[in-house]
């Protein structure tokens, strides 16, 4: 048993949980759950994925250096986070299937049933009210019993700790700190985010879904929520919080964080790249002609994306929407994509930047 | 003619209860307007006389009060926002958000005031608040709750969901421990980085007035979040108006409008 923990299981999660494998094998997953959310979705079938991975948890807090992190006072929500979503992916994925399904026989969804019947205030909705109140006061209580809130020494300003990290629930913008500079992961992307979150009903012409789970009726909109919100948000987060040791380098859910651990920088820009590499020559002085290739590569993505996006994964959309609604949508896709992108970049090619002036502060 | 026979009275006319003699006192009539809700009328009554309960319609939809529908994520997260104000006030009894005092205030508060675990619930409460606003949000965009007519309100929410951060954000320094400062380094290092505001923002260098730079670690978007060049006293200050000021007002009134809207957009959603 020991034998089957230390050598199986322990390096195969260790492998699984680098980010560059974790953040396409988690994507992989999600694409195949809204493929075959049916079948998923099923309770004997969602239960036992859901048995595994709560077996997994178990099994790996006999490791006290992954019971040690797992354990931090501050990380208790993410995992709580994890298995809730979890649990409320399956929840709704469910509904939307048993919807879909009566959708497909010609009849109304679960929520429609019900819709004639309608019910008194008092009692039904303030007792269910009163009844959350009390389970989640009861939960919040034992929380504050059993796990102390944490206070470290006093502050110092000249006591670095290793590694410095953000509250929880920015860690994956701190993640993406790795792939970008500053302007770039923590002030653009948040604003996007914020931006894009709000313009969300507003680029939704979809009439359909309206009050009741679906996903047959809108697959486009949920998948780009789902990876915005599970991958982008969630998945960031845990690795983030969980991966991330000294030095911000990564390190394995069974590794101590040593914090002599060094890795090699050796990431190069596109300039250096284009000018050194490919046309053997020195890199040229002037900004604007040593960041040329990296500037006409990112405006080709900013124009021409659009235009790829409306003739391929788009086209259905592109002749729904008209031309604001439909820019908004693509600029603000284009964006996410950026950052797989960039990530693919740095994995495979060790990318520092595409574009890289630092005169200006502006690198990407 | 036959007389009919009295249906026997269910209860023994003894002597009214102890309360049942309350309910009729004048202070409790003055109170309550209505009889004891188990009627249509004295039930529907209970929520139209009451201000707190007045937030809801008299009947509602029964599919939209399903847990399984709701997850009652968005009325979990008020409730945590009040369980914060409550313990957040009682916090405020014994914590100075000066640089001198407030760690030992915050160890203090674990050590030797009874009711200690005040820190704790505020603490948990906010991580759980983080929670429920975004498993909330997920829950409206898998119904699409968002859609017509309930765009605005959702935009609202969007803003109730940056506030919640902020709220928590801003909290996170007050203890003024090595966790608080350097995690409020971190995240206040972002804002250095702001195109044209930050010092180290993209464009921020071609702003100059007779070759003097405008934008420089003294006078950017940082300095006037922190008070100062780096995370200190003046930081710490702002940071306790903000989080038990600033951010909550503006969250109430936005809390209002949101609910509100629920129901001036037709309650919570159902299929048409």
């Amino acid at each position: 048993m020991n034998t089957l923990f230390e050598y199986i299981l322990k390096p195969v999660m260790t492998f699984v949980a680098k980010p560059h494998i974790l953040l396409p094998a988690s994507s992989v997953a999600l694409v195949l759950t809204l493929k075959y959310y049916r079948t998923v979705t099923k309770p004997k079938i969602a239960a036992t994925i859901g048995l595994v991975l709560a077996g997994l948890l178990v099994v790996s807090c006999f490791d006290p250096n992954f019971k040690k992190n797992i354990l931090k006072p501050d990380n208790v929500p993410i995992v709580l986070l994890l298995f809730g979503l979890l649990f409320f992916l399956w929840l709704s994925l469910r509904r939307a299937a048993i919807n879909d399904e009566a959708a497909e026989r010609g009849e109304p969804p679960l929520e429609a049933r019900m819709k004639r019947e309608s019910v008194l205030v008092w009692p039904d909705l303030v007792m269910i009210e009163l009844i959350c109140l009390v389970l989640v006061s009861a939960v919040l209580v034992f929380w504050a019993i059993f796990i102390r809130a944490p206070l470290e020494e006093p502050a110092s300003a000249a006591l670095t700790p290793n590694p410095s990290k953000a509250p929880w629930y920015f860690l994956g913008l701190q993640e993406m700190l790795v792939y970008f500079d500053p302007w770039y992961a923590g002030v653009l992307l948040p604003t996007l985010i914020i931006v894009g979150l709000m313009a969300i009903p507003y680029v939704d012409t979809n009439p359909k879904g309206s009050g009741y789970y679906t996903l047959k009726e809108r697959k486009f909109a949920i998948t780009v929520y789902l990876f915005g919100f599970i991958i982008f948000w969630v998945v960031l987060i845990t690795i983030g919080t969980f991966l991330r040791g000294a030095n911000w380098n990564f390190f394995g859910p069974y590794d101590k964080w040593d914090p002599h651990f060094q890795q090699p920088l050796k990431n190069i820009n596109i300039s250096e790249i284009f000018w050194v590499k490919m046309l053997k020559q020195g890199m040229p002085s002037e900004w604007y002609i040593r960041e040329l290739p990296g500037l006409l590569m990112a405006g080709a993505f900013m124009l021409l994306g659009p235009l790829i996006l409306a003739k391929t994964v788009l086209k259905d959309l592109f002749r729904k929407l008209d031309i604001v609604r439909f820019s908004v949508v693509a600029v603000l896709m284009l964006f996410m994509i950026s950052m797989p992108i960039k990530m693919l970049g740095r994995w495979l090619i060790n990318l520092k930047y595409v574009i890289y002036i630092p005169e200006y502060f502006i690198n990407i | 003619m036959a007389t009919v026979p009295q249906t026997p009275p269910t209860k023994e006319p003894g002597k009214p209860g102890l309360l049942a003699k309350v309910r009729d006192t004048q202070v409790w009539k003055s109170i309550f307007r209505h009889g004891y809700p188990d009627t249509q009328r004295n039930r529907a009554l209970a929520v139209l006389s009451n201000v707190f309960l007045h937030l809801h319609p008299v009947r509602v939809r029964k599919s939209g009060i399903a847990l399984s529908f709701t997850w009652c994520m968005g009325g979990v997260t008020f409730f945590l926002f009040l369980v914060e104000a409550v313990t957040g006030i009682l916090l405020m009894f014994y914590y100075r958000p000066v640089a001198y005092s407030a760690y030992n205030d915050i160890q203090e508060l674990r050590e030797t005031i009874p009711l200690g675990l005040m820190r704790e619930l505020h603490r948990w409460g906010a991580h759980a608040m983080v929670l429920t606003v975004w498993l909330h949000m997920f829950r409206v965009f898998m119904t699409g709750s968002y859609k017509p007519p309930r765009e605005f309100n959702w935009v609202v929410g969007v803003v109730l969901l940056l506030l919640t951060l902020l709220l928590s954000f801003t909290g996170y320094l007050l203890p003024w421990d090595q966790l608080a400062i350097w995690a409020i380094t971190v995240g206040s290092n972002m804002a250095r980085a702001t195109p044209l505001m930050g010092h180290e923002g993209p464009g921020a260098s071609l702003l100059t007035l007779d070759g003097e730079h405008l934008v420089t670690a003294g006078s950017d978007v940082r300095f006037a979040l922190l008070g100062g060049r780096f995370v200190g006293e003046n930081a710490l200050l702002r940071f306790y108006v903000l989080h038990c000021v600033f951010i909550p007002v503006i969250a109430v009134m936005l809390m209002a409008v949101h609910f509100w809207r629920v129901r001036k957009d037709g309650g919570i959603s159902g299929p048409l």
